[in-house]
């Protein structure tokens, strides 16, 4: 199993926000074993999802210079777990950005699988999280790391650079001109 | 600017949201580490929450200072810190209450120095200016 929980991105608005989407389908491995005749996603992952968006858009906003690693899961509160065919929408936007980190404010959205997706999203969310993360220390993490940015890499990296796509495209208006 | 008894409230609620700890935990005596049970990451987290909560900046190192001393023994011989030590706890600390500190200065008794209330003359401090 690739540990990727989200597709591509929306919007990207350079440290300010991000929306990413993760459709689920019924082939997803984790609906073999949760559970099995009872495929539902549980809430831990979508704040994996949550984290993902979140952790790109932290990232990105310091051009991946920093080791960006979830600290802290502050708060969380989901109402259900998400059904196959189902079209989550993560949307996160950054509350605090420093030098030793960042916190950030998440919100899921679920639609039917094939709806499209609304530009306000309704105010009732399937959850919600803030999510803490930190500036892994430069000069700690290279005596423990090396210099290798261990967290944007190999499967990452290609999610980030539909994230830079994103980015790149995404007008003053916050819509990538081509949807 | 707020009164001490409104800093002491935004400061225990944004305490109660950090470190998820419950109103009657919350006196300003209560030490973060000690009765509150604050990880190093919560100080980041508790410095980012302070500065939104009362529109201020707080620069790295200036309300937690990560280490002050950095084995010098100047400042700690044996484990106690020196009367020099203490006066660049004075310096760099002046919002800190150092009177019990000083009785026993210990080392390991310097995270009894960040309590609910060194938090609070700590704004206090940063708002009159």
């Amino acid at each position: 199993m690739r540990w990727l929980w989200i597709d591509r991105f929306l919007e990207f608005k350079r440290g300010q926000s991000a929306r990413a989407v993760k459709n689920l389908s019924l082939a997803e491995d984790l609906f073999a074993d949760h559970f099995p005749g009872y495929p539902v996603m549980p809430a831990a992952l979508m704040l994996e999802g949550l984290a993902q968006t979140g952790g790109i858009l932290v990232g990105e906003a310091r051009d991946f210079r920093e080791k960006v690693v979830l600290a802290k899961i502050v708060s969380a509160r989901f109402e259900r777990e998400a059904l196959a065919g189902e079209t989550l929408v993560y949307d996160v936007n950054i509350l605090t950005l420093r030098d030793e980190g960042a916190s950030v404010q998440g919100r899921v959205h679920a639609f039917p699988g094939g709806t499209a997706i609304p530009q306000e999203l309704p105010a009732q969310s399937l959850g919600e999280a803030e999510i803490f993360f930190a500036h892994l220390d430069q000069a700690r993490s290279q005596q423990l790391f090396g210099d290798h940015n261990f967290v944007f890499s190999g499967e990452l990296k290609h999610m980030l650079g539909l994230a830079k796509l994103t980015a790149e495209q995404t007008t003053s208006d916050g819509r990538p001109p081509l949807a | 600017m707020p009164s001490q008894e409104e800093i002491y409230q935004k400061v225990s609620a944004t305490l109660i949201e950090a470190l998820n700890v419950d109103e009657e935990e919350i006196k300003p005596t209560a030490t973060l580490q000690g009765d509150l049970g604050a990880e190093s990451i919560d100080f980041l987290d508790i410095v980012f929450r302070l500065e939104r909560e009362f529109g201020i900046k707080i620069p790295r190192g200036e309300l937690f200072p990560e280490s002050i001393f950095q084995g010098d023994p100047e400042f700690v011989q044996n484990g106690k810190v020196t009367d020099k030590g203490l006066a660049e706890l004075r310096t760099r600390m002046p919002f800190a209450d150092l009177k019990k500190f000083e009785q026993n200065p210990d080392l390991t008794g310097i995270s009894d120095l960040f309590t609910v209330e060194m938090i609070t003359k700590y704004i206090q401090g940063k708002l009159g200016n």
